[in-house]
This record gives structure tokens, sequence and C-alpha cells, in this order.
């Protein structure tokens, strides 16, 4: 196999370092004569969540400056996105924001349904709020898993994914899929949720409780964990708000604002749970309240199982000329052949208008905009992502820390280059 | 391993300098810590409590490819990253492996886009491809045990 040459002349490797002239006026003349140090931090570097690079500015170990470089996981998802029908999209918005699926999908289904006004029944709304809490619970698993190992912790990671695997179990048992499930579709979900998977979320719900009460036994009270963690990374909630941060890290500085209070979609204003605020904003607050967020999801989801035991009806909306038929009426309808094969093979028309629709991923704010043509493919869709917009206040919370403290930073904003990126 | 089973009383095995070598190289393959995108998670998984990467050797990740016998692409890789990956593979010392999980590391996956690498073996040599979007746990097991049996099967005259 032909192997592309060596690329390791020094003015190649200049072209993608970059030059010192060409960072001046973004790091400080002190970096410029060298009295400051320039350290390259990423895009290979195990605490960066991914392939984040930050220029660092250092005296001594004290952050000056930070220059955040994304852009190395760019997948051209929104360009991709324009090239196919509504319905075809939705598995590239799965690989956005790779540790919570659900949420991508839901984002994304919801704005088609707020393009074309289409109406999900209840049961549908149900199973969505399982399997967004159920997302929520294993993105802010793998969460608590980095930011231990992150600051030295290394035994957390091996129990949060003990229970992340119970929670992707049950994503396959939905979907197929353990991680990118496509599952959340315009007009509701993929099917009905199987027999067992009643039975294994309640012996999920009765476990979980305690594994968040092991987790906190080995963070919430440990002494090297509070000195690493308090007065830390803190965001001044000014700071945060005119950032446009959202999710935990302005829940941290105290703002209170959740869409899903704010904003209710898929009927959670029906649902009894708190939001959980932060005093201090730093980096232990951020941490308590995601932990409280595990347990006001358990909340929700015990409400959203006892009412799917109740609630019957379809699943997803019924209106054929956008969501498929029953599979069961295939064998006996022509219409329903009809329609499945226009859904499947052309797509659908969605007027000439733009949409835009937030929902509260366990990151933030995750928001759709899309512009239809009138035809079956969108002229442009845009993810507003919570990472990106998390990333570009690095700069602002960590001046005047110490080297060490970044990686806290970094994990207690809990960012993901895939969302970031796309 | 030949007659040790007859001789294993007198603490004596006999075998070949090959066996010997590769059985060590399969034993302790420390890899890459490094991850690119959703297929990273499922390679945290499977370093994780339930599929326990640590059973074939393999718990030790090093973060710097000085120490990394196993580059374990995971994830799409986009055109600025790939002369990172490039220097990364370069800064590993022989004997050195490649695997590339998932179906974006192997063909591109579903970016046929401007922006994704159509293949890491455009850019670096191959030894196992993982099919999957992302792959199992148990995929990157299976691939991971297809290259200790590729490795196990190399020769002296291969090591020059």
């Amino acid at each position: 196999m032909a192997v592309a040459e060596h690329p390791q002349s020094i003015e190649e490797q200049r072209r993608w370092e970059g030059d010192l002239d060409q960072l001046r006026g973004l790091v400080s003349e002190r970096a410029i004569t060298g009295e400051t140090m320039l350290l390259n931090m990423g895009p290979h570097h195990p605490s960066t969540h991914g392939v984040l690079r930050l220029l660092l500015e250092l005296d001594g170990e004290q952050i000056v400056s930070c220059l955040p470089d994304i852009g190395f996981l760019h997948t051209g998802i929104e360009k991709s996105i324009e090239d196919k029908s509504y319905e075809k999209a939705l598995p590239l918005t799965d690989r956005m924001d790779y540790l919570s699926p659900m949420s991508n999908n839901m984002a994304y289904a919801a704005a088609v349904e707020k393009l074309l006004d289409l109406d999900v029944p209840e049961r549908g709304q149900i199973i969505r709020v399982v399997c967004l809490e159920l997302a929520r619970c294993a993105s802010h698993l793998v969460w608590l898993g980095t930011h231990a190992i992150d600051m030295g912790a290394m035994s957390v990671l091996l129990y949060a994914f003990r229970e992340r695997e119970r929670i992707l179990g049950m994503f396959e048992m939905l979907s197929g899929q353990r991680m990118m499930s496509s599952y959340i579709r315009p007009g509701g979900v993929w099917r009905d949720v199987p027999d067992d998977f009643l039975p294994t979320i309640k012996q999920f719900l009765n476990d979980f409780p305690y594994k968040v009460d092991d987790y906190e036994a080995l963070l919430t009270k440990n002494p090297i964990w509070k000195d690493r963690a308090q007065g830390v990374g803190v965001i001044e909630p000014d700071v945060a708000l005119a950032y446009g941060m959202t999710g935990p890290a302005l829940r941290g500085s105290g703002v209170n604002w959740d869409l899903r209070k704010a904003q209710p979609y898929s009927g959670y204003e029906t649902y009894d749970f708190n939001v959980p605020l932060g005093e201090h904003g730093d980096v232990y607050d951020r941490y308590l309240i995601r932990i409280q967020e595990f347990r006001e999801s358990m909340k929700i989801l015990n409400q959203a199982v006892a009412r799917l035991e109740t609630v019957s009806g379809p699943f997803r909306s019924r209106n054929n000329k956008y969501c498929p038929p029953l599979r069961s009426e295939l064998g006996q309808s022509m219409e329903a052949v009809i329609h499945h094969f226009k859904l499947w093979t052309y797509g659908y028309d969605a007027p000439d208008d733009e949409v835009y629709n937030a929902i509260e991923s366990p990151r933030g704010e995750i928001g759709c905009y899309i512009h239809g043509t009138g035809a079956n493919k969108p002229r442009r869709v845009h993810f507003k992502t919570p990472s990106f917009i998390h990333i570009s206040a690095l700069p602002v919370v960590s001046k005047g820390y110490l080297l060490a403290d970044m990686v806290a930073i970094i994990g207690s904003v809990d960012i993901v280059l895939g969302d970031c990126d796309r | 391993m030949g007659v040790s089973s007859k001789l294993g009383n007198l603490g004596i095995v006999t075998t070949t300098v090959e066996q010997a070598v590769n059985h060590a190289r399969t034993g302790a393959m420390w890899p890459l810590l490094f991850g690119l995108a959703c297929c990273a998670i499922e390679y945290m998984s499977s370093q994780a409590s339930s599929y326990d990467l640590s059973r074939f050797g393999m718990e030790l990740n090093r973060a710097t490819p000085r120490q990394a016998d196993l580059l374990i692409v995971s994830g799409r890789l986009t055109r600025k990253m790939a002369p990172v990956i490039r220097q990364l593979y370069d800064q590993m010392a022989e004997p050195k492996w490649v695997i590339s999980m998932g179906d974006c590391a192997s063909c591109g996956g579903v970016y046929n886009n401007y922006a994704i690498v159509q293949g890491v073996d455009e850019i670096i040599p191959v030894d196992v491809y993982i099919a999957g979007c992302p792959p199992r746990p148990e995929q990157l097991l299976h691939g991971i045990l297809t290259l200790h049996e590729k490795v196990k099967s190399e020769r002296i005259a291969d090591w020059a």
C-alpha cells in the first residue's frame, strides 16, 4: 500500500503549527519577546476531551491567556444535511454530540415538526422524555468518569461506565444500537418500547440512586477533590450570560435557566422536578449540579415510566404524509405501501420557511435552525451547540488560574468536540 | 510450547525466538491514549469495567506516542487533524501497529464530503480494519485479537 511521504520538513511543519508573527495581537507582547512561555496543549492530549487544541500563554504556572483552536473534528455535517431529505438527515445528527445522540435527534426532530406543523401523540412524547433523561444520565456518567480521571481519581470511571453500560443496553433494546440510536424521529419515535423494556428500566431506577450515592461517597467530601475543585474556574453570572453559556455551566453560577422549565417541550411542564442551582460558579458547584441532575432525572423517569404504563395509543403521528405507516399495515393496505415507498425514496416537501427550535441537552441549549425550500431538502440547517459557546468562554474563565486547573475547567464545562465542530 | 510440558519439573522451557518475542509483543501491547470522535467513547467503554481490555494486557494507555505500540484510530479523521495523526504515527517507536476503528476511519463512513479524509489508510498504513458506526466493544476486542493473530504469525525475516 502506498503511504504518503513523510511530512516532516521544517516548512511543512510550520504550515500547520503557525508562526510566532501570526500570533501578534492574540497573545501579549511578553510572549513575543519570550518573557512568558507559550505552551501547546492538544490536539492530542488526554484531558482536552477530544481534539481541542489550546495555545496557552504561561507566566510560570499561571495562565495569562488561552487561545482555543477548534475545527479538528469539523465534519461538515450541516453541509451534508443540505444534500439529504429530512428523514435521511437524522442519522447525521446523532454523530454531533456523540455523548447524547438522543438530544440531537430531539432538537432536529422537533425543529422539523415545527416546520411541518406536525403533532406528536402523547405516548410518543412520554417515550421521548424517557430517552432524553436516560441520555442525560449516560452523558453525565461519561462526564463524571472522565472529569474525575482528569483530576486524578482513577476509579470513578470504572463505576460510572458500569452504569452507563446498562443505559446503553436499554438504548439497544429500543433502537438496536448502543450509541447512535436515531430513535427519536420527526413525528414521534421509531417504534414502541419492547415488552422487556419496562422491567429493565424499573430495575435500573431502583438501583441507580444508590450508585449515585456511591459516586458521591468517592468524591463529594474527598479533601483532594475539594482542593482541586473549590474556588477554581469561577464563572461570574454576568460573564456566563454575556457569553451565552447554558446548561449546568450557567446554572452553576446561580442563573435559573433551564429550557425544560423556561420553554417546555415534549410535555416537560407536566413533570415535577427541580432545577438545581449553584452559588459560587466554580468547578465544584458544577460537579454538584450534575450530581443533583442525576437525582432530578430519576424523578422525571419515575413519573414518565408510570405514565408509560397507563397511556396507550400511537407512538408516532399517524399522518402518513410525513411519518411511515406501521409495518403491520404494509401487508394489507395498498395506500400504506404507497406512503412507505414515497417516504423512503423522495421524502416529503417542507414549506419554504425558517424555524428555530431549542432543547435542553445535558450540556446546555442545543438549537436547530432549519430553512426549508418548499421541496424535500433543506436550504440550510444550522445547529447552535453548547460546546462551541463554552469553548469560546474558556479564555476568560481560565485567566489567572494554574495550568493544572485548566484541565479541571475544561472538564467542568463539559465540552464535546463533535458538538463544537460538527 | 514444544516439550515444555515434559520438562516442566526441570524449570526449562524450549521455544523459538520468534514465538517468545511474538508472545511478549501480543501480551502487553500498549495503545496510545488517543481518541477522535464517537468511536473513542466505545473505546473507553472497552477499557472500562464491563469489557476490560486489561484481560489482553492493554490496560495501560500511554499518552505519549514514544511509549505506545498500537495506534487505534477511533473516529472520523478530518483534513485538519490528518497531519497531527501522521506525526503521532511517526513518533511511535518500532514495532508499531495501527487499528482503524469504525467506518469513518476505515473509509470515510457516511461523510463523503470536503472535510473528512476518506480512510486513515491514505495517511498511515493500517493493520486491522473494524467496521461499525461505532463498532461495539466486542468488535473492537475481535479486531485486537485479529491483530494478535497477525503479530503472532510474523517471522524473524520480517523484523529487519
